[in-house]
């Protein structure tokens, strides 16, 4: 019965890949805010940083790991596109009067919405450190690294943008806080995993981290902003 | 109480429709909000005007027939219930109450508050079925032993009336926790599962077929069902064809 179209392009399998992206995606999260935490050591660990860099755009395992990731942003987004599409074709003749507040929460309901922002936000985020990090001309540091800690520091303090790039970051980190609030929990159910043991702690662990991820993510460069 | 209702009206599936305002007064708070509708569908044969066509059948929430999208929401304010059982001491004298039909694009309005749920029926006759044998030796059901919180789970799943408020309320008008329902009922039991693979394989293809959206587990058709369908069917749906369509050998 099942037709290749229907492995590929079925409603159901559209979702199983927006769930398993999602998911990879926020695991990498994860391995990002770890690279990032170190910024708050500042100037002294710097050179850490730079390490941790480079670390991540030349060891091997790490960079074929990094073409799965590009691939699953834009799978995601894509796909993202493609379910949104089909979804407002489903309507075509919107409701008067609509109370959606009284059966489903904000985020559940904006997922497209708070995509858009990231999706924007991760463009800008690569040009302006994973661009020049890769393919730009960087200073050296003293152990002779691309210096990636200076551009960060620069980006986040320069008195007359530090403090727009401060707030388009933390605007980007609420945003992805509440596309995670509803996706992470949302991810599970759609790979079929809805249990009366497990269903609440996934949901309670889907709070956490939408939670405490992207808090911490924005804790660096307001720090750096107000550390300068 | 006096009330000001305003009303889709649409002559016909090509019609582009509009809303209507008609004032009623001395609603008794004790009717149903279909009693209601009556009212002022007498007042308009008084009045020389066509009524307003809504779907109604056994007036005791069990058929799934009426489908009214009442102030914002798939069978009005209140849970778990139709709009046969909303009654209208659940508006205040004064209130403006905006009465719609379901909207989506797989069910097209035949004529003012009614739609053709047709696609629902279509889904169904897709897979939603046990194949039985008809060469006289068909065995007892009682002789496969269910175990009980099975048998409690496929008949919650088998209480689904297929009223269309899933569809109606969803964002995205997704079928999902309609065809979950009736994909459930028969997977939990021994019965169905012969043919669970194949079944959840075919009604999927038709619900897609059929133009209905997406789930995005927004959970708002869980909270506006009338019988209180549970969103693990989604998620036992969902395993279902991953599984089906892995082991699949097309």
């Amino acid at each position: 019965m099942a037709t290749k179209s229907a492995l590929l392009g079925s409603s159901l399998t559209k979702k199983y890949w927006m769930a398993l992206t999602g998911l990879f995606l926020s695991v990498f999260l994860i391995v990002h805010l770890a690279g990032n935490l170190v910024l708050l050591g500042g100037k002294e660990m710097a050179e850490n940083f730079n390490a941790y860099a480079e670390f991540m755009t030349t060891f091997p395992i790490i960079k074929i790991t990094s073409y799965l990731l590009y691939f699953s942003i834009l799978f995601h987004a894509f796909d993202g596109i493609l379910l949104t599409i089909q979804n407002r074709k489903a309507r075509p003749v919107k409701y008067h009067y609509e109370k959606p507040s009284a059966n489903s929460n904000w985020a559940s309901r904006n997922m497209a919405f708070l995509g858009t922002i990231m999706l924007f936000f991760i463009v800008g985020h690569m040009a302006t450190f994973w661009w020049r990090m890769k393919f730009g001309e960087l200073p050296l540091d003293a152990a002779g690294r691309k210096d990636l800690y200076t551009v960060v520091e620069v980006y986040f303090t320069t008195a007359s943008t530090a403090l727009l790039h401060v707030l388009i970051y933390v605007v980007a980190m609420i945003a992805i806080a509440f596309h995670l609030l509803h996706g992470f929990q949302s991810s599970f159910q759609t790979l079929g995993v809805n249990h009366p043991k497990y269903t609440p702690l996934i949901k309670k662990i889907g709070v956490g981290f939408a939670v405490v991820i992207p808090a911490l993510f924005a804790i660096i460069p307001v720090y750096m902003y107000l550390n300068q | 109480m006096n009330l000001t209702l305003k009303i889709w009206r649409q002559n016909g599936t090509n019609d582009k429709g509009r809303m209507e305002v008609y004032p009623i007064s001395d609603v008794n708070p004790e009717m149903s909000f279909l009693e209601m509708m009556d009212v002022l569908n007498e007042q308009l044969i008084e009045d020389g005007k066509d009524p307003i066509a809504f779907d109604h059948d056994c007036r005791e929430g069990i058929c799934g027939m009426c489908s009214m999208f009442i102030n914002g929401e798939a069978h009005g304010p209140g849970r778990r219930i139709t709009t046969c059982q909303l009654h209208m001491r659940s508006f205040k004298d004064g209130d403006t109450v905006v009465v719609e039909p379901w909207r989506a694009a797989a069910f097209p309005v035949i004529k003012d508050l009614v739609v053709d749920r047709g696609a629902f029926d279509r889904i169904q006759q897709a897979g939603g079925y046990v194949s039985v044998n008809t060469s006289g030796n068909t065995l007892d059901a009682n002789a496969i032993a269910v175990p009980k919180k099975d048998a409690d789970r496929a008949f919650d799943a088998a209480t689904c009336i297929g009223c269309g408020a899933c569809v109606a309320t969803c964002k995205n008008s997704s079928a999902m926790l309609f065809v979950s329902a009736k994909v459930s009922q028969f997977a939990l039991l021994p019965q169905g599962r012969v043919e669970a693979k194949e079944r959840v394989q075919k009604m999927v293809r038709q619900m897609d077929l059929e133009g209905f959206g997406n789930c995005t587990n927004t959970g708002a058709c869980e909270v506006e069902c009338p019988v209180g369908i549970s969103l693990e069917n989604i998620a036992r749906m969902n395993r279902e064809y991953l599984s089906a369509s892995l082991a699949s050998a097309e």
